[in-house]
């Protein structure tokens, strides 16, 4: 087999963390390689080397037998790489046609030809099997087919190499599916492929070799023939860690939070249309579902960011109130999905992101006065007990590392005040794994299932089915804002699981009870 | 070589920055003081002098002072809060007209109020001009997503236009010889002299003691977290339970409070009465001295002497040396990008690659 | 209302529109630039000052009046140099660095004005352009000739923007320069050279009013107009066309009051006829608002790398 690309001993440094040690590998024609890991473990930097997004502190990359100039997405393009991004390249307010002719043009040009842009474009959307309206504005489009318009990017230009970065974590199961199929359709045309992802299943069923990468470093190299699921977990995970698990047979116990037909206003993918959900003391209700199907809507609704236009919420008895910091008062702890740009503010040292909820106690506030001795020792309780590491309470809760940081979300959520009085009643996570290494996803999930053996009621949102399945005393589905009943786990299959999250069996809502 | 970025807010660093930026200044202006042909050190030393050599200077400084400390404490809040308050010029002047208005000789006499309720009485119609003057742009802002930079800029001349049309008429005094002036205020009202024989008044004390109030409630209160953690994140702020709409209009009125007392204060204490160019462009120089200080309130207080003495100095040096006074402006315009680019210092750690 | 009618039936009151619209369409056309690019120019209240006076200064030592133009056009491409070089390479907050380009660039221009001629008691004057007699239409032929290119850059940047690849960069740039990077687009270069052209057509503005409009020099001449540029880019949805549409217009009512000074009776103070700009200003910008699509990218600095 002929080496299309070849990465040879590629090193990247980004201050004290090396991020690609010494990295070797080849990719064939028609191949398509796999490239796995945990989160962290190098592969999107490493693919962003590839791309010339970054350039390498050393080694080198030789593509159809050329070398690359380091440093430059246009020298990466002229070769021949095309790279499908994990959050899409897109402009929103432009058409799809100038989505994808950005750049092919000399610039200097006087007249951009269109006409024949066009046609082109149809013409290798029809080879694929990826049909586009080409004028259509690409935020009117859905995620599915933007990816598609991703790829057409790469094709348009004639990319003989596609990278595609953990291209399912926002489809369906079948849009996976349908991805697939494009990608058979890529290889047999000649086409070879590197497919980023950390779904052990996926990456089986789609490649013909495979590569993991862990802590930087390739740890091992094997072709998929032959190759189990387990081996590949081992090679990404190196070390046992053993992940919580959940105690079935646990009792629910009395209602804590009941919704009701809940609505609420929002775009296209943002919105609640009559959500109802019991939440139960002692258990866990895991909403599964593709981003963007308005779990957002869901989760600030129960964190106090947003109100509801129709329907009733209740919390332990009472309505629920859309103010965070009421809900604080009353024992909701919550983390939510974007741990940077919400959960905490970046510029202000980790001691008052700690306390950040809670200044309106008495035992933090003395007649408008932060009580600062009072606060550092709240934050140091919470620093100890959750294992955050960083550069101590006075550092900047934006250099610590995203699993540190969940972590101090996480106990400023769980952690009691001095002075608390209210136990804690339901805890709220919208997709808290999301982005983290092995080691943080388990004190996490650790986390969430002490708070349901105290007795809290606990609300998972996430996209990740393994999680759902893992954690869910009961799981519910979520699609275009709709929620399914929340069936016992036992009374679903990942097959089932799927179908919900296309939306097939919208008979099954929540209208109906639960 | 790289910037990586700091992991904890350093002070030294900032302080550092800060002097480099001056340094700097100071270079660039030399080029100016050689093409308008006269000597660098010279130009210097007068500058100096003029701003600082002599118990006379410092007062003069520290005069100039007392408005600039009001309208940079104005710029911080606001700045601190990501509400970028350009109206400092107008809310001064609203400020000051609302002062006359309340405690100024109407026909004669005035309100017939005692002084220790009439001199409170006066400062509050100050405070309350500026804060409600910029009260709309910045509803404007978190309502309508309208950028308060263009609408308080705008404002400023409509507010200038408006006080002069009322100093052209309702508000005119009559014994001032057909000059667009008003009418003075009433004799009790005037802030006492701070150092005999001089112009400096105790304006200075209250303008300090604002700037001490300002820093503790921002390290130390709850709105001053507030204010801080809207201005660094509205988001997460959010998030956390934090009241943003209130927050910012807390802001704004605090900052267009502030920008009205300095005008009061340049009425009670300097002037006695209003005219259209009582101030030569303070409010903007607030902005460029709130820069200065990293919107620090303390480092105002520093900021604003620092300028002050640059713009008194260059007065006296232009007469002695022939370069435009205008170089004083171009002193501090430089020094504001100076410092920006010196921020970086603080913000970021140069990295030489390995 | 009588009065209304009598004015605008007047060949000299349109006239007055274009000449008064001319700088705010250089301006407005300028500032398009930079936003589409996704920079905030706020330098070009101190740029119009600047091109102003450097425009002057080259025809009062002299150069003929288009050199004047060009050398204007010049000295704002020079400060938007130094305004891309701190909000584009080193991502500086867009918004100081705009106020301090203009209180800099306004400084530097009184600084010299001053000492090439001190405190003179009249300005000393140069020839300005003369209006384009030998046009066979009204109205035109009363317009100098930067009216006309003013005029002939609205439909040339709108080609420019929407049919050039060169064009599309530059939106790209603007709203989502990442992905623009991607496609192989110099993000920086791109944005520092609409800088740079949309500063120098500021500089253009400024220098109408001393080689056209008037033909000298004074201080406070720009008067806010370079604030009403960026408030008018908003009200035309960073589209050249309605930039055109929303200077007539602004001009119009200008026009209108200056003409009601003149002709109403003193009972209303002409300040409040002064005003009239600038709140319609504001409320130009509060009926947009809602629906106002910004580049999505305006105002983020851009990092490459930094993902």
């Amino acid at each position: 087999m002929t080496a299309v690309l070849q990465l040879q001993g590629i090193t990247k440094r980004f201050g004290a963390l090396v991020a690609n040690d010494d990295i070797s590998l080849t990719l064939g024609a028609g191949e398509v390689l796999a490239l796995l890991g945990e989160n962290g473990a190098g592969k999107s930097t490493l693919m962003s080397i590839l791309f010339g997004h970054y350039t390498a502190d050393s080694g080198d990359i030789r593509v159809f037998g050329q070398a690359l100039p380091p440093g430059q997405p246009r020298a990466a393009l002229a070769a021949g790489i095309g790279m499908v991004h994990q959050h899409f390249a897109l402009a929103d307010n432009l058409s799809v046609l100038d989505n994808v002719i950005l750049g092919t043009e000399p610039l200097w040009q006087l007249f951009s030809r269109r006409r024949t842009a066009r046609a082109r474009l149809q013409a290798v959307a029809q080879r694929f099997g990826l049909p586009v309206d080409a004028d259509a504005r690409v935020g009117s489009l859905s995620v599915g087919e933007r990816q598609r318009v991703e790829i057409l990017k790469a094709l348009y230009r004639g990319a003989r190499i596609l990278i595609l970065d953990e291209p399912t974590a926002v489809l369906t199961p079948q849009e996976s599916e349908s991805l697939f199929a494009t990608l058979a359709l890529l290889v047999a045309e000649g086409l070879s492929v590197i497919f980023i992802s950390h779904k052990l299943a996926e990456v089986l069923r789609v490649a013909h070799r495979l590569v993991v990468l862990r802590g930087g470093k390739v740890v091992a190299e094997a072709p998929t023939a032959g190759t189990t699921a387990a081996q590949l977990a081992d090679w990404m995970v190196g070390r046992p860690v053993s992940m919580p698990q959940r105690a079935v047979g646990v009792k629910a116990g009395d209602t804590v939070c009941r919704l009701e037909s809940v609505h609420s206003e929002g775009g296209l993918r943002d919105r609640l249309r009559g959500v109802s959900l019991n939440l139960a003391a002692s258990e866990i209700v895991a909403v599964a579902g593709v981003s963007g199907n308005g779990q957002v809507a869901l989760a600030e609704l129960l964190c106090g960011t947003r109100r509801r236009t129709d329907g009733n919420a209740t919390l332990a008895g009472r309505p629920l109130h859309a103010d965070p910091a009421t809900l604080v008062r009353s024992g909701v702890a919550r983390v939510p999905e974007d741990r940077h740009a919400v959960g905490a503010v970046g510029d202000l040292p980790v001691w008052e992101n700690a306390v950040s909820e809670r200044l309106g106690s008495p035992a933090f506030n003395r007649l408008g006065w932060i009580r600062r001795r009072a606060a550092r020792r709240h934050a140091q309780a919470i620093v100890e007990a959750f294992d955050v590491r960083g550069g101590g309470l006075d550092a900047t809760a934006r250099s610590l590392s995203g699993g540190n940081l969940q972590k101090l979300i996480l106990g400023r959520a769980l952690l009691p005040t001095p002075d608390a009085t209210v136990p804690l009643r339901l805890l709220v996570a919208h997709q808290p794994t999301w982005g983290l290494d092995i080691g943080a996803v388990a004190a996490v999930r650790r986390e969430i299932i002490a708070a349901r053996n105290t007795g809290a009621a606990v609300l998972l949102i996430s996209d990740d089915l393994d999680e759902v399945m893992a954690l869910g005393d009961r799981i519910a589905v979520m699609h275009e804002g709709r929620l399914t009943a929340a069936l016992p786990a036992a009374a679903w299959t990942r097959e089932t699981l799927g179908l919900a999250m296309a939306g097939a069996g919208d008979a099954a809502d929540s209208e109906a009870s639960s | 070589m790289r910037l990586e970025r700091r992991t904890r807010n350093s002070p030294l660093a900032i302080a550092a920055a800060s002097l480099g930026a001056v340094v700097f200044t100071l270079l660039v202006s030399a080029v100016l003081v050689t093409a308008a042909g006269a000597p660098v050190g010279r130009t210097y030393v007068l500058l100096l002098q003029g701003g600082f050599g002599s118990v006379f200077a410092w007062s003069e400084t520290l005069t100039r002072a007392v408005p600039l400390i009001f309208t940079g404490l104005a710029a911080a809040v606001a700045f601190r809060a990501r509400l970028f308050n350009i109206g400092a010029e107008g809310q001064l002047y609203a400020g000051a007209l609302a002062a006359v208005a309340v405690g100024g000789m109407h026909d004669g006499s005035g309100l017939d109020w005692p002084i220790w309720l009439l001199f409170p009485a006066m400062l509050l119609a100050a405070a309350l001009a500026g804060a409600f003057l910029l009260l709309g742009p910045a509803l404007m802002k978190s309502r309508l997503g309208v950028d308060e930079v263009v609408t308080t800029l705008l404002l400023n001349f409509i507010v200038l236009l408006g006080v002069s049309a009322l100093l052209d008429g309702p508000m005119k005094d009559p014994t001032a010889m057909g000059w667009p002036q008003s009418v003075a205020l009433q004799d009790g009202l005037s802030l006492g002299q701070l150092l005999p024989q001089t112009r400096l008044h105790n304006g200075l004390l209250g303008a300090c003691g604002l700037a001490l109030a300002l820093w503790l409630v921002m390290k130390h209160a709850r709105l001053g977290f507030d204010i801080r953690a809207v201005g660094a994140n509205s988001r997460a702020a959010a998030f956390a339970g934090v009241p943003v709409t209130r927050t910012i209009v807390l802001v704004a009125m605090l900052s267009g409070a502030l920008a009205g007392l300095g005008g009061a204060v340049e009425v009670a204490g300097r002037t006695g009465y209003l005219t259209l160019d009582m101030s030569p462009g303070y409010g903007y120089t607030g902005i460029v001295i709130a820069m200065l200080a990293a919107l620090h309130p303390l480092g105002v207080v520093a900021a604003a002497v620092f300028t002050a003495g640059v713009l008194v100095g260059a007065d006296s040096m232009s007469r002695a040396v022939g370069v435009p006074s205008a170089i004083a402006d171009v002193i501090v315009a430089t020094s504001l990008l100076a410092v920006l680019v010196a921020s970086l210092a603080s913000q970021y750690r140069v990295r030489w690659k390995a | 209302m009588n009065e209304i009618l009598d004015i605008l039936g007047t060949a000299a009151f349109w006239s007055a529109v274009l000449r008064i619209a001319t700088p705010l369409i250089f301006g407005t056309l300028g500032v398009l630039l930079c936003e589409r690019a996704g920079v905030l120019n706020l330098g070009i209240e101190g740029i119009m000052v600047a091109g102003a006076l450097g425009g002057w200064m080259a025809v009062y030592h002299g150069a003929p009046l288009w050199a004047g133009m060009a050398c204007a056009a010049g000295v704002g491409a020079a400060f938007g140099l130094l305004h891309a070089a701190l909000t584009v390479g080193l991502a500086l907050s867009q918004h100081v660095c705009g106020l301090g380009i203009t209180l800099l660039a306004t400084a530097l221009s009184y600084f010299g004005y001053r000492l090439a001629f001190g405190q003179v008691s009249t300005p000393p004057t140069i020839a300005p352009f003369q209006p384009m007699q030998w046009l066979p239409l009204p109205v035109l032929s009363e317009q100098t000739p930067p009216t006309l290119l003013a005029l002939l850059l609205v439909p040339l940047l709108a080609w420019l923007l929407l049919r050039t690849p060169l064009g599309l960069a530059l939106r790209m740039v603007g709203e989502n320069p990442q992905a623009a990077e991607s496609q192989g687009i110099p993000v920086l270069r791109m944005r520092t050279g609409a800088v740079m052209a949309g500063s120098a057509l500021m500089g253009m503005a400024g220098a109408f009013l001393t080689l056209s409009a008037f033909n000298a020099f004074y201080f406070n001449m720009v008067n806010g107009r370079g604030w009403i540029c960026v408030a008018l880019v908003v009200f035309a949805s960073w589209r050249p066309g309605k930039a055109l549409l929303g200077a007539l217009l602004f001009a119009f009512f200008d026009a209108l009051q200056l003409r009601l000074q003149q002709a109403g009776d003193a009972a209303l103070p002409y300040q409040l006829y002064l005003m009239l700009p600038y709140l319609l200003s504001i409320l130009a910008l509060v009926l947009v608002a809602r629906k106002a699509a910004y580049p999505q990218a305006l105002m983020k600095p851009y990092r490459k790398g930094e993902r």
